[in-house]
């Protein structure tokens, strides 16, 4: 491995893992956060429609 | 939790290093940071706004939210690509989670016994059928036949029911247990050194700079090659592998030489760059149709910016710090460089990490462990992709959820029984994988932006995504999303197609071979001798065509859509 090449994973990495840390912290420190936040909903509303 | 567990998928673990691979690593890995910022991070934003807009006006599926936003009758057939995308690649995608299951289980009962890579590969050939076309469909636990079925139905279970509180549960704490498994073998990995005394070349640190060195060092002939050998004789990585070949050149007599390829000279390929672009779709599932249809479902006090920003940042975190620093290190340590991308995009996964597990102290548990939650991270995935569907199914035919997902069952039965047949050096697979998991996301992804940051607007746009967020998108976004994004694009397109189509030989400006792709489907000529069509290939098209035809179809006769044409909300107030 060279230097260069250790220089551009080590960038990589470390971008990557404070980006996320930094949205968990986010996340978790901006009140009612946890609620306004979404990803892929397992339940979505056109299952009770047809229930 | 749910938000990073959900981003998470096959993408990361297995699909990322394997092109990763494919594409020689460091220069691909430039290509994907540039990708990620300039695209899959503005696309997501714009996907997120536009949906959640779509779903205020009561449209749900991708033609519905296409048709909302532009008012123009063509608009909804431009939305399809939002449901072909995943439908097509759920057709395959659900095969590649029956390996996860099928290996999860082998594991776990001991059913798992390698000692050597030949072994290995020979197991994944047997699981994928791809020793000949329908061997999949053996009735045998050690092909992919009984695994399919149980994650088929288990898959269409769970989307007609709803995941019930345990499952869910299962899933959202499996993905953290996920990332402390992936990082157990991380450690494993980096702790490998040579796993063949005998060939002192094959270890970690090789791996890892083939994966990060951004230039490349490769042994290349100075004659002109005859049909069937390669130009390039073997790639180079480590001091002590580049003395040797110095000598090896030496003494060839003007034969070889020695060569090294910048970053800048790799980064002229455009389908390195398409591939890159395409891996950050695929994963961040930007550009396939889904983030708009559960944006859809949001309200205006949800915030999507950093909904956005965690999914996104949750999944790179996944393939770049863990997916990037297993697989392909450990497949260089197992395989050494000159196998490692001949593997396939999905297969590096299946054949490297069974040996790694194998060479780990309670081996059998880790690894079961490991594609169990593989398993369950693809489950997510998987119902994720089934849900544009059947939002298009109920708001095209007006139907309920129960009619929508029995005809979506019906069809993807058909698809996947297709793919599954065609296994020969998984050509049906690999089709669909270019063609739609990356030609066809690309298109899609290309013209959200335009809609975003053209017909929409950068101003509105913003305003849409802002709303209930409590992080801005920074305005230099702004610029990016109007400009650098879209021209991006359709640059990288217009190459891919200039050179994978027509052949075009960027560095010497003369036309040549088309991608293997294309010669598959309309024949051509590799190394000037011709080259046949392939059945598996073409009818994989034909696949897509059936599919795109049904949806336009259904589309065309939507009174829903008509309504959404006519700049009307999709029920009266």
């Amino acid at each position: 491995m060279t230097t260069s090449g250790l220089i551009v994973m080590l960038l990589s990495v470390g971008t990557v893992t404070v980006l996320f840390g930094w949205c968990i912290w986010k996340v978790l420190t901006t009140p009612q956060e946890t609620d306004k936040v979404h990803g892929v909903e397992f339940h979505t509303p056109d299952m009770d429609k047809d229930s | 939790m749910a938000v990073a567990g959900s981003a998470v998928g096959l993408g990361n673990f297995l699909r990322f290093p394997g092109l990763a691979a494919q594409y020689g690593g460091g220069a691909f890995m430039l290509a994907y940071a540039i990708s990620f910022l300039i695209i899959g991070l503005p696309i997501g934003w714009a996907e997120w706004a536009m949906g959640r807009y779509a779903g205020s006006r009561g449209y749900n599926s991708c033609p519905g939210a296409f048709a909302a936003i532009l008012n123009k009758r063509w608009a909804k057939y431009i939305g399809i690509i939002g449901v072909i995308v995943p439908v097509v690649i759920y057709m395959y995608y659900v095969f590649i989670e029956s390996w996860c299951l099928g290996y999860a289980v082998k594991f776990w009962t001991g059913g798992i016994h390698l000692t050597s890579t030949e072994e290995t590969v020979a197991m994944f050939k047997v699981m994928s059928g791809q020793i000949a076309d329908g061997s999949a469909l053996t009735p045998s636990w050690n092909a992919a036949l009984p695994w399919l079925m149980i994650v088929f139905v288990f898959n269409f279970w769970l989307i007609y029911r709803g995941l019930s509180g345990g499952i869910e549960k299962m899933c959202n704490y499996g993905m953290p247990l996920l990332i402390v498994l992936a990082l157990v073998v991380l450690a494993r990995v980096m702790t490998l050194g040579a796993p063949d005394p005998a060939k002192p070349h094959d270890n970690v640190v090789n791996g890892l700079g083939y994966m990060w060195n951004p230039s490349k060092v490769q042994i290349e002939r100075t004659q002109p090659v005859a049909a069937g050998e390669n130009k390039v004789v073997e790639e180079l990585v480590g001091a002590a592998a580049i003395a040797n070949a110095e000598q090896k050149v030496a003494a060839s007599g003007g034969t070889l030489k020695l060569v090294t390829i910048t970053p800048w000279q790799q980064l002229k390929n455009p389908l390195l760059w398409m591939a890159a672009a395409a891996q950050i779709f695929f994963s961040l599932s930007v550009g396939f149709g889904v983030i708009i249809v559960y944006a859809s479902y949001l309200q205006k006090k949800d915030d999507v910016v950093l909904s956005g920003l965690t999914a996104g940042s949750a999944n790179e975190f996944c393939e770049v710090a863990l997916g990037g620093l297993i697989t392909v290190p450990a497949a260089v340590a197992f395989l050494g460089l000159a196998s490692v991308a001949g593997q396939g995009t999905f297969g590096l996964g299946f054949t490297v990490l069974p040996l790694v597990f194998a060479k780990m102290p309670f081996g059998a548990f880790f690894g079961g462990a490991f594609f169990f939650m593989l398993f369950l991270a693809a489950i997510t995935s998987s119902i994720s992709m089934l849900q544009p569907g059947i939002a298009f199914l109920e708001e095209a035919m007006n139907v309920g959820r129960k009619v929508s997902v029995t005809i979506l069952s019906l069809l993807t039965t058909l698809g996947t029984g297709f793919v599954v047949y065609f296994t020969h050096e998984l050509k049906a697979l690999d089709t669909l994988d270019f063609w739609v998991g990356t030609f066809l996301i690309f298109i899609l992804a290309t013209i959200q932006i335009i809609v975003f940051g053209w017909h929409w607007g950068i101003e509105r746009g913003l305003k849409e995504a802002h709303q209930g967020a409590s992080i801005r998108i920074p305005a230099i976004f702004g610029f990016i999303m109007k400009w650098i994004c879209p021209l991006f694009l359709l640059v990288i397109f217009g190459l891919t197609v200039l050179t994978s189509v027509f052949g075009f030989d960027l560095s010497t400006f003369t036309f040549g071979s088309a991608s293997s792709y294309v010669v598959d489907l309309i024949g051509g000529t590799k190394d000037g001798k011709p080259v046949a069509t392939n059945q598996a290939a073409q009818l994989s098209m034909v696949l897509v065509i059936i599919v795109a035809l049904f949806f336009g179809l259904l589309s065309a006769r939507s009174k829903a859509y008509q309504r959404a044409e006519q700049g009307l909300p999709k029920h009266d107030a």
